[in-house]
């Protein structure tokens, strides 16, 4: 299990070469990346500032991706996320996941993105056309969380 | 008539280190401080109510129904959480990763 926060950018093809190394069991790789969009809520986004809550950020990513292990079968995941002034088109987000089988590895990864985007303290302000901005968080966010708890059950 | 030094009705005070973050620490001006919290049983919702009292923009933010979060010693915690000498209880406007 890795987990990282960083001003540096990330090379996907690197960290998933080292996340899978020589492991015979994988036989699934799923990831995901999360880049910076030009456009949000109709303004034109020039930068974003990405800040987080040293010593809470490293345990809660920590915590999502030893809960991911217990809900599904895989043998390994790593999160990078950026820290720092970003822009358009820039990486923000590396969640990669390994498995056996493909399902536990997509599952496992859209469920550690869910949970990242509703639990792990970071937050976007944007410098946009309109002037600077805390970016709101979504409802629908909650929501994907929230999907996992109907599905799996074993929540409180 | 003054109360006299050793009433029972005297409470206990502790001493907590709050952190501000993100759109919090601008409205709030700072990041963080150290805040004494008077009560029997001191918890998170004391802290709240010891920062709501300074009126103003800390009534506006912390307001019932504000969406802030509260976290003791890095772990996300209900309001009847208690606080305990040199806690760092720190208040997260809702989180917009990823």
């Amino acid at each position: 299990m890795t987990v990282r926060v960083q001003t540096a950018d990330f090379d996907a093809g690197r960290e998933i070469a080292e996340l899978r190394g020589s492991d015979p069991r994988v036989g699934a790789v799923a990831s995901f990346i999360g880049t910076v969009r030009d456009v949000n809520d109709a303004a034109t986004v020039a930068t974003m500032t990405l800040e987080h809550y040293p010593g809470m950020t490293e345990k809660a990513l920590t915590e999502i991706i030893a809960d991911a292990r217990a809900r599904f079968d895989i043998l390994d995941a790593l999160v990078v996320h950026r820290v720092g002034e970003l822009r358009p088109a820039d990486q923000i987000v590396l969640v990669v996941v390994t498995s056996a089988h493909r399902g536990d590895a997509f599952d496992a990864c859209r469920f550690i993105m869910d949970y990242l985007k509703t639990r792990a303290p970071f937050w976007k302000k944007e410098v946009t056309s309109e002037g600077a901005r805390w970016v709101d968080a979504r409802v629908s966010d909650d929501d994907a969380a929230a999907r996992w708890q109907t599905q799996t059950g074993n929540e409180t | 008539m003054p109360m006299p030094d050793n009433s029972p009705l005297s409470v206990t005070a502790v001493t907590v280190r709050v952190v501000y973050l993100a759109r919090l620490r601008e409205a709030f001006g700072r990041s963080g401080e150290s805040l004494a919290i008077a009560a029997d049983a001191p918890d998170v919702a004391a802290v709240l109510a010891t920062l709501r009292a300074r009126d103003g923009v800390w009534a506006r933010e912390l307001a019932a129904g504000r969406a802030v979060r509260i976290a003791v010693n890095h772990q996300l915690v209900a309001a009847d959480s208690p606080v305990r000498e040199g806690d760092e209880v720190a208040l997260l406007p809702p989180v917009t990763g990823g």
